[in-house]
């Protein structure tokens, strides 16, 4: 290894070996690579509920359909809560910009409402159909149709936690760079919730009701 | 009374001390094995207080390097346990014959085969896996860590307590009868009322959960934080199938989490996925493991030809024979282990047209795995091969695996597949690619990168004991099995009639005896190397003259693995430094930023397995708690904004003036 052995006269100042390495330690941002990453394997968590619904749901075992068991006006009343939620959240993101703090706040109060009324519909037509019989454990569509409704449903509980969370840190350090990027990572996470309501809405209930 | 008795089932749920199994010898001895270790172990930490010293720098490190080891320990140890579950077996099945019933109960044997395959998938080759590229990938790339320290510290823990988990199955209830891949309706809960596939669902959960983490994790930090000048195509292969393994992990093990909560959700709220009336479908199930469990197998061996090709241009002096077309070889199987998952159920009855697409997806799937092999044997002709230790392996490797890939391809034939379909055939088959790619790939890669970790090299006498019986017993333990299943022996059964069938089965056992010698020879070569630290010692850093950017730093690494980043210009960024005559710089020395060790990680982890506990054996109000608890910590953890240091310049300085001297000392 004579290449590794050196003298102790210090470094050379036009030394050949300085363009392997740089003083200055290259910034990385992988946070929102991660969280999209992290996104992406969640959807497979939902390709595979919507799978086994294509499976599963038309297995009625002698109980209620779709036809039967969905009530429209209270989906679409609950997938537009959903979808404003989303717009809200993209005003919350416009007042970040801003740097408007209580802005930012509002319309993250906001957000979390209108989830909260959205699970608050859902446990309502959950509860519904429990009572009609028409539970998970009725038939493979309706265990189908509860375990992708309520892993939708789950995953909008956990967003509200973490949004209010999220609050109390924006009122305790502002609008920092942490909690920029944590703003950017719920955003993508309530975009996401979006996207696959708009497939449960049209796969499960717009279909179902054929 | 009744209220007691509903208290009693609150707090406890199905727990009583029935569920210890006292009256089985086995199991008591291997309780007293384990209790003995144990107070040994607690008693020398406490002797010699190393309990705060293993608490900080290990239990809530987020080095990398130390995450990296602690996967490796943990896949080593679980390794004892699958494999003394892999000796009962063969001593079973030597035994059992016509009058004689063996050691080991119809029930026993059961959960003893269901274990060895979830211990040594989960719990020894993943930690293996994920331990090397914890290690190996930031060094390669010329990075100070992961993109998500924090995250690597809770992905390791979560990976750990699921092993735990299996491990307390031991002595506290049972574990699954079902095989590793618990098929309802037998793991239904019709099927296995009790708590063994409930320890099954738990820990392969809660260690999913890291993986998939952990896989989240090195694709950042590949994709992200690679040195200046490292485009893709200049990055060793090594991390190439890092890179690939990991996009798996991100794909499949999410299949892995619905599926096992589907298969929970039937267990305890009576849904119906995978019921046999009401409308479930049993045939869903095994589709959706396979979705996983066919990529899982890739994931594992990506890695292990990641190791191959970092230990042949090293031991060869050459560069990589075919870099690019290792790269699209790599490329194209990631790809195409996403599309043959139904060749493991031919027999389904999916009909002739699926049976066919499978099967030549299935064959395809050799052709970039055929190429990869050239390349190795390429970049070995006319170079000036060293047979050390790792090389050893990597020979061996390659006999071994083509032998395993070809039977794999008789297996991809579906008529064959019809008569060899759960049969020792397929046993042997699996084995044979598993050992020959993945274990033997583990072992060159720990004696390969073992002087960087820790700055000696391990015994090589005893190395080679090790190759030599591990091959050597190979070969005895699994080509009676090719025969068997030949002759019609299906897998999983604890007792045969047919005595002419028992000579196989005692060559098998020998052949099991043998390995146990290799594993023996391993742990003796690290047990000497320690004790010969001094004479095995390597300061330069580089010890076998190697090729990639791991070797340009000190061994074991400083904290911050690189005082300066890296700049590369070349594939073998280190083999193109050392030619350019490179000299380390000695001065100019800044501070450098890193990430602080935390004890997070490893308490919501172990929340996480005391919900586990819980809930395997229904204990609802400790499920309960353990939950609030579990997400009180979460919380708890995003409010802290202080993650993070420097390491001060005259640190660095330091540091690197240590290994100046050294390296004059021993010029």
């Amino acid at each position: 290894m004579a290449e590794m052995t050196h003298s102790h006269t210090g470094t050379v100042s036009a030394d050949p070996s300085a363009r392997f390495y740089q003083k200055h330690h290259h910034p990385e941002n992988g946070t929102l690579l991660g969280f999209w990453l992290y996104l992406m394997s969640d959807c497979l968590i939902f390709a595979c509920l919507f799978i086994t619904y294509a499976v599963l749901g038309h297995n009625y075992a002698a109980g209620p359909s779709g036809a039967d068991a969905f009530d429209l006006p209270t989906v679409a009343l609950n997938t537009s809560l959903l979808l404003f939620s989303s717009i809200t959240y993209g005003f919350a993101m416009l007042e970040m910009q801003r740097k408007q703090l209580s802005r930012v706040l509002v319309w993250l109060a906001i957000t979390g409402l209108l989830g909260a009324g959205f699970i608050s519909l859902e446990l309502t037509e959950f509860a519904h159909l429990i009572h009609e019989g028409a539970g998970p454990q009725r038939s493979g569509f309706l265990t189908a149709f509860f375990s992708l409704v309520g892993t939708h449903g789950l995953h909008v509980t956990f967003g509200i936690v973490w949004l209010v969370t999220l609050m109390f840190q924006l009122k305790k350090h502002g609008l920092t760079p942490e909690n920029v990027r944590r703003l950017t990572c719920l955003s993508m996470f309530w975009h996401f919730l979006d996207v696959v309501w708009i497939g449960v809405f049209t796969f499960v209930y717009l279909m179902g009701v054929l | 009374m009744s209220e007691t008795l509903d208290l009693t089932k609150l707090i406890f749920g199905r727990l009583s001390l029935e569920a210890i199994p006292y009256h089985e010898p086995i199991l008591v001895g291997t309780f007293c094995m384990v209790a003995l270790g144990g107070l040994a172990a607690f008693i020398a930490m406490t002797y010699f207080r190393l309990w705060g010293p293993f608490w900080r720098n290990w239990v809530t490190s987020i080095d990398h390097k130390r995450i990296g080891i602690m996967y490796i320990v943990l896949g080593v140890v679980m390794l004892l346990r699958g494999f003394a579950d892999a000796l009962m077996m063969r001593a079973q099945q030597a035994l059992s014959f016509g009058d004689a019933h063996g050691f080991l109960p119809p029930h026993h044997y059961d959960q003893v085969f269901t274990a060895h395959g979830v211990i040594m998938i989960f719990f020894v080759a993943m930690p293996l896996v994920t331990g090397l590229m914890n290690y190996v990938v930031p060094l390669q790339i010329g990075a100070r860590d992961v993109a998500f320290p924090f995250l690597n510290n809770f992905s390791f823990w979560m990976t750990t307590f699921g092993a735990v988990l299996v491990m307390a199955s031991l002595f506290i209830g049972e574990f699954a009868r079902t095989g590793w891949l618990a098929y309802p309706p037998l793991s239904g809960i019709l099927g296995s009322p009790d708590v063994g596939v409930d320890y099954y669902i738990w820990s392969l959960q809660i260690a999913g959960v890291g993986t998939l983490l952990s896989g989240v994790n090195l694709i950042a930090t590949i994709v992200k934080m690679r040195a200046p000048g490292m485009t893709l195509m200049k990055m060793p292969v090594f991390t190439w199938t890092a890179l690939c393994t990991n996009v798996l992990i991100v794909v499949t093990f999410p299949v892995l989490t619905a599926v096992l909560a589907m298969l929970s959700m039937d267990r305890y709220v009576g849904t119906n996925f995978f019921t046999n009336d009401l409308g479930g479908n049993a045939m869903m199930y095994v589709n959706l493991i396979w979705i996983w469990g066919h990529p899982e197998v890739y994931i594992l061996v990506l890695p292990a030809f990641g190791v191959f090709s970092e230990v042949v241009p090293t031991f060869t002096g050459k560069r990589m024979f075919g870099y690019t077309s290792m790269v699209y070889a790599t490329v194209v199987i990631t790809v195409l282990s996403y599309l043959v998952w139904l060749h493991h159920f031919f027999t389904m009855g999916s009909g002739a047209s699926v049976n066919s697409f499978f099967g030549i997806t299935t064959m395809i799937i050799s052709i970039p795995t055929g190429a990869k092999i050239f390349n190795w044997l390429f970049t070995m002709y006319r170079g000036r091969i060293r047979f050390e230790v790792p090389m050893l392996w990597t020979v061996g490797f390659m006999i071994t695996f083509v032998l395993g890939g070809m039977t794999g391809v008789l297996l991809a034939v579906p008529p064959a597949d019809f008569v060899l379909h759960n049969s020792l055939f397929l046993i042997a088959h699996f084995h044979n690619v598993i050992i020959g790619g993945v274990v033997f790939a583990m072992f060159a890669g720990i004696t390969y990168w073992f002087p960087k970790a820790f700055g000696f090299k391990l015994d090589e006498f005893w190395g080679k004991c090790a190759f030599w019986f591990w091959f050597v017993g190979f070969y005895f333990a699994f080509m009676p099995l090719y025969v068997l299943g030949l002759m019609g022996v299906t897998r999983r059964l604890s007792h045969f009639e047919d005595q002419s069938l028992q000579i196989w089965f005692v060559i098998a056992a020998f052949g099991g005896a043998l390995i146990a010698l290799g594993i023996g020879s391993f742990l003796l070569s690290i047990f000497v190397a320690i004790l010969r630290r001094k004479q095995y010692r390597d300061v330069t850093g580089d010890p076998w003259n190697a090729r990639t950017l791991e070797w340009s730093t000190s061994s074991p690494p400083p904290d911050y693995n690189f005082a300066f980043t890296p700049v590369v210009y070349d594939r073998d960024a280190w083999a193109d430094m050392k030619k350019a005559g490179f000299v380390r710089p000695l001065s100019g020395f800044v501070d450098i930023h890193m990430p602080k060790s935390t004890a997070a990680g490893f308490t919501i982890a172990a929340l996480s397995a005391v919900m586990g506990f819980a809930l395997i054996w229904q204990m609802w109000l400790l499920a309960g708690l353990s939950f609030v608890a579990m997400m009180v910590a979460i919380i708890k953890h995003t409010f802290n904004y202080n993650r993070d240091f420097y390491i001060k310049a005259d640190e660095v300085v330091r540091t690197e003036e240590e290994r100046t001297r050294l390296l004059a000392q021993h010029g």
